[in-house]
C-alpha cells in the first residue's frame, strides 16, 4: 500500500473550477478590447496613460502589502482590472501624473485601507476617479477629439505635463489637428449645455468624444457579453440599470422632449455602458441577492439620469455608482432571501 | 422573475449545482460479489442513535446473519454477524467519522459455504402494523443513502399522524454514485416489493418513485415491472444536486415545500431511499438482517471500478487490494464527492451507511480540467453560494458571521439549522471558503453551548 499520506478534507471534496482569479482575469480579457480600441481611436496617449496608471495600482497595492507585512495580493489581478478601468474613464489626454495620483487614491483609500479585495465598500476605480475629479476639475473635462491624424506618433500636449505642473492650455492645439466642425465637448455636454443631440449610431461605434474608453458602447456590450456567457458577471446588474435609465428618462422624454434626452441617446452616450458593464457589476460593490440587484440597479439607472439631467455634471454614472455602493450593505439587509420552507408569520399577514 | 418562472416547472427545484457526474465509469457495471476479507471490523453504532449492545464474546463462534449486537432501545437497530466466523475482539477501531467506536472484529472461516443460516420466513400479510415495525427492526435496516437512520423509526407514523404518500428517493444525485441505480435496474421486482411492504405498514394510499432523468432506463426497468392494481407510479426529476435531499425531491414531485424545521410526516409524506425499500423487500419476508450492501467503488483511473456487493465490515483496505489499488493515492472518501468523508485510516470498515467508496489521485479530484490553486481569498460576495443554496439560506452572511464567531446569531436570525450541509454553497465559491465547514462547526458550537446552558 502506498506511503504517501492521505490527504484528509472536509466535503465537498470537488469544486466548481472558476476561482478568484480565473474569474478576475478573464475581466482583464474583456477589457482588453476596449483598452485596444481607446488606443486606436486616441492614439499613444491613451496607451501611455493606461499603462502609468496600471503600473501605479499595482505598485500601490504591493506598496500596501509590503507596508504591513503580507504575501504580494497581486496575484488575484484585481489591481490590474482597478487600473484598466480608471484608464478607460479619463479623458485621454489627461496628464501622466494626475492618473498615478488617481490610481494611488483609488486603490489606497478606496481598497487598502478597508482591508483589500472583498472588503472595499466602493468601486476602487470610481473612487479614484471622484478624487481626481474633485482634484483637478478641469483636466479631467479637456477633452480632445478621437481620430487625430497624427495620434500614433505625438502625444496630446497635456499627457506630458511634469508631476505637480498644471497641464497646458490644448485648446489652440485642438484646433490644428481637429476633424470638422470639433468643439471639444462630448456627446453629454453637448446634450446639456448646447441641447445638441448626437446620432445614436456615432454613440454605439465610438466616434465621439469623451474618456479613453467610454464611447463606443457597442464594443463594451460585446466584452461584456463574453463575461456573461463564461457566467463571471452578473447581468442582471447591466440589465437593471438599463431598465432603471430607460425608465427615468422615457418618462422626462415623454413630459418634455425638447428639453430632456431620449432614452436611447442616455443609454449609449458617455460612461453609461462601461459603468454599467463593468463597474457597477463589480460583485463587491454589489448585493448579493437577485432582489438586491434589482433595487441597486434600478437605483443606479434612476440617479444618472437624475444626475445628467438636474446636475451640475453632464455625466452622472459615476456618482451614482458610488451611491448604489454605498447603499449596498443596506439593501443586503433589506433583502434577504426567504427561507426553504419559511411559514408566514403570525399576525403580520393579512 | 426567473423564481416565478420555477414555479410553473414541474420535476425542478430553485436553486442548486451541477457537478460533474463522473457517472459512465461505473453505472454500466453489474453488481458483483467481493470475497469475504480475512477479518471484518463490525461497529456496533452504524446508524443514528443509541448503539446497539453486543451478545457475543471474544472467541465465541458466530454465524452469518446471527444477531451480534442488539438494538438497544426504540432509537437503535441489532447487528448482524456479516460472515461465518470467529469473534476475535471486541473493542475501539478505527470509524469514517474520526473517533474509534466499539466493533466487533470478527475473523471469518476460510472455505466456508457461508450460508445463512438465520432466517425466520414468515408470512408478511397475516402480522400487524406494529409487528411488521418490529420485523422492520430486526433486520437491522437503515437509511441506505447514507444518513443510516433507522428504518423502522421513520416508518412509524406518530400519533395523531397519518401518511397518504410514500416517496422513494431514486435520485442518487451524489456525483460518480450508481449503486442505486443498479438496484433499480438490476432487482426492480425487489424494490416493488419492498414498496409494497411498506405501503402497507404506512397505510399509505399511493407510492411515487423519484428518479433523476440521467437515469432514464431504470425508471423503465420499474414501470415495466409494475403490475396493474399497483398504487405506484415512477417520474422522472431535473438531473440536479442536491436533488435526493427529501425536501428537494419533494419540491420537484409534488410542488410543496416542508415547513422550515418541519418533516415530510407532517403533510402526510414519507421518503425513503430505493437501495433501503428494495432491500426490505428481500429481507423482511425471509426475516434476515442486513448483512452486506452494493456500494460504488471508483474514483481517478480506478481499472476495476464498479458496483460491488461488499459485507459489512470489510476493510477499506482489503477492497483497495482486491481490487489491484495499489499506486500511491491522495484521499479516500468513503461516500459521495459532495457530502462523503475523507479516510484517516485504511482500516475503516464499510458500514451500513456506505454508498461509495471514491479513490483520487492528487488533485484530480477537483471538478475540471485546468488548474485550480485551492487557496481561500476574501469574500467578494459574488452571491453565487446564495444563487446556489438549495435551502434559500444566505451562505455568505453566515460565513462572515462565523469569521467573527457569531454562531449564536448565525441560528436565531440567518436560519443555521435549517442548512443541510449538501455543499452547494463551497462548491461555488470562488474564494475557496470552506463555507460548509464554518457551518458544520457552527451548529456543533451551539449544541455545545445548549448543553451546558
Amino acid at each position: 500500500m502506498s506511503q504517501k499520506p492521505i490527504v484528509l478534507h472536509t466535503a465537498p471534496h470537488v469544486k466548481k473550477p472558476q476561482d478568484v482569479p480565473m474569474i478576475m482575469r478573464n475581466v482583464v480579457y474583456a477589457l482588453l478590447p476596449i483598452v485596444a480600441f481607446a488606443v486606436y481611436q486616441f492614439g499613444i496617449s491613451v496607451l501611455l496613460l493606461t499603462i502609468v496608471v496600471v503600473l501605479s495600482c499595482l505598485g500601490t497595492e504591493r506598496f500596501f502589502n509590503w507596508m504591513s507585512d503580507k504575501p504580494s495580493s497581486l496575484n488575484d489581478w484585481s489591481s490590474t482590472i482597478t487600473g484598466l478601468l480608471l484608464a478607460l474613464t479619463l479623458p485621454p489626454g489627461f496628464p501622466l501624473w494626475m492618473g498615478a495620483v488617481a490610481a494611488f487614491a483609488g486603490v489606497a483609500i478606496a481598497k487598502v485601507v478597508f482591508g483589500g479585495i472583498g472588503y472595499n465598500v466602493f468601486n476602487p476605480a470610481l473612487a479614484g476617479r471622484a478624487f481626481v475629479q474633485a482634484a483637478f476639475p478641469v483636466a479631467i473635462t479637456t477633452w480632445t477629439p478621437a481620430f487625430f491624424s497624427g495620434r500614433f506618433t505625438e502625444f496630446v500636449p497635456s499627457t506630458l505635463t511634469s508631476p505637480l505642473m498644471m497641464p497646458p492650455e490644448t485648446a489652440e492645439w485642438v484646433k490644428q489637428v481637429a476633424v470638422d466642425g470639433f468643439s471639444g465637448a462630448t456627446p453629454l455636454g453637448m446634450m446639456k449645455f448646447q441641447s445638441i443631440s448626437t446620432p445614436t449610431a456615432d454613440l454605439l461605434l465610438g466616434t465621439v468624444a469623451g474618456s479613453a474608453g467610454e464611447t463606443s458602447a457597442l464594443l463594451i456590450l460585446l466584452c461584456g457579453a463574453y463575461l456573461i456567457a463564461r457566467k463571471m458577471m452578473n447581468w442582471q446588474i447591466p440589465a437593471w440599470i438599463f431598465v432603471g435609465v430607460i425608465i427615468t428618462s422615457g418618462v422626462l422624454y415623454l413630459i418634455n422632449p425638447d428639453k430632456y434626452a431620449d432614452p436611447m441617446f442616455m443609454l449609449f452616450s458617455g460612461g453609461l455602458m462601461l459603468g454599467a458593464m463593468f463597474m457597477a457589476s463589480d460583485m463587491v460593490g454589489s448585493p448579493l441577492t437577485p432582489k438586491g440587484v434589482m433595487i441597486y440597479g434600478l437605483l443606479i439607472g434612476f440617479l444618472t439620469v437624475l444626475i445628467r439631467q438636474f446636475g451640475s455634471l453632464s455625466e452622472g454614472i459615476m456618482y451614482a455608482i458610488l451611491l448604489g455602493n454605498a447603499m449596498t450593505p443596506l439593501i443586503d439587509t433589506w433583502t434577504q432571501p426567504r427561507l426553504f420552507g419559511a411559514q408566514p408569520k403570525k399576525g403580520k399577514s393579512a | 422573475m426567473l423564481a416565478l418562472f420555477d414555479k410553473f416547472r414541474k420535476g425542478h427545484f430553485a436553486h442548486g449545482v451541477h457537478p460533474h457526474y463522473h457517472k459512465e465509469t461505473t453505472q454500466g457495471k453489474a453488481i458483483k460479489r467481493l470475497p469475504f476479507a480475512p477479518r471484518l471490523i463490525v461497529p456496533v453504532s452504524q446508524h443514528i442513535g443509541a448503539p446497539a449492545k453486543p451478545v457475543v464474546k471474544v472467541g465465541e463462534e458466530v454465524l452469518r446473519g446471527q444477531v451480534i449486537a442488539e438494538a438497544n432501545g426504540f432509537m437503535s437497530v441489532p447487528v448482524h454477524a456479516p460472515a461465518t466466523g470467529v469473534v476475535s475482539d471486541i473493542g475501539l477501531m478505527p470509524s469514517a467519522a474520526g473517533p474509534k467506536t466499539l466493533a466487533i472484529v470478527i475473523d471469518v472461516y476460510k472455505g466456508d459455504s457461508q450460508q445463512v443460516h438465520y432466517s425466520d420466513p414468515v408470512t408478511l400479510e397475516r402480522l400487524s402494523r406494529d409487528e411488521l415495525l418490529q420485523r422492520v427492526q430486526a433486520t437491522g435496516m437503515v437509511g441506505l443513502g447514507g444518513a443510516a437512520f433507522p428504518s423502522h423509526v421513520k416508518l412509524r407514523v406518530p400519533e395523531g399522524k397519518a401518511a397518504h404518500t410514500l416517496v422513494i428517493n431514486g435520485c442518487e444525485c451524489e456525483p460518480y454514485l450508481t449503486c442505486d441505480h443498479r438496484v433499480m435496474l438490476e432487482d426492480p421486482e425487489a424494490l416493488l416489493q419492498g414498496i409494497r411492504y411498506v405501503l402497507n405498514i404506512l397505510g399509505a394510499s399511493k407510492a411515487i418513485v423519484g428518479i433523476e432523468d440521467n437515469k432514464a432506463d431504470a425508471a423503465e426497468a420499474i414501470k415495466a415491472k409494475l403490475k396493474p392494481d399497483d398504487p405506484i407510479t415512477v417520474e422522472l426529476v431535473e438531473t440536479k444536486y442536491p436533488q435526493g435531499a427529501e425536501k428537494m425531491l419533494l419540491k420537484s414531485l409534488l410542488g410543496i415545500e416542508v415547513p422550515a424545521g418541519g418533516l415530510p410526516i407532517d403533510l402526510g409524506i414519507v421518503v425513503n431511499n430505493v437501495g433501503t425499500v428494495a432491500q426490505l423487500g428481500k429481507l423482511l419476508p425471509q426475516g434476515e438482517g442486513l448483512i452486506e450492501r452494493v456500494v460504488t467503488v471508483t474514483g481517478s483511473n480506478i481499472e476495476k471500478a464498479g458496483n460491488y456487493l461488499i459485507p459489512i465490515g470489510t476493510p477499506v483496505r482489503f477492497i483497495l487490494e482486491q481490487l489491484g489499488i495499489t499506486a500511491g493515492h491522495d484521499e479516500i472518501i468513503l461516500g459521495g464527492p459532495m457530502m462523503g468523508m475523507a479516510l484517516a485510516s485504511l482500516d475503516v470498515p464499510i458500514t451500513k451507511g456506505t454508498s461509495g467508496l471514491l479513490i483520487f489521485k492528487e488533485r484530480t479530484f477537483i471538478d475540471k480540467q485546468g488548474e485550480q490553486s485551492g487557496t481561500v481569498f476574501p469574500c467578494i460576495k459574488c452571491g453565487r453560494c446564495v444563487d446556489a443554496c438549495p435551502m434559500y439560506l444566505n451562505p455568505a452572511q453566515m460565513g462572515w458571521l462565523a469569521g467573527s464567531r457569531e454562531y449564536g446569531q448565525m441560528e436565531s436570525d440567518f436560519h443555521l439549522n435549517s442548512c443541510f450541509e449538501c455543499g452547494c454553497c463551497s462548491f461555488v465559491c470562488p474564494s475557496n471558503i470552506p463555507l460548509v465547514q464554518y457551518f458544520r462547526i457552527a451548529k456543533s458550537v451551539n449544541r455545545e453551548m445548549k448543553g451546558k446552558a
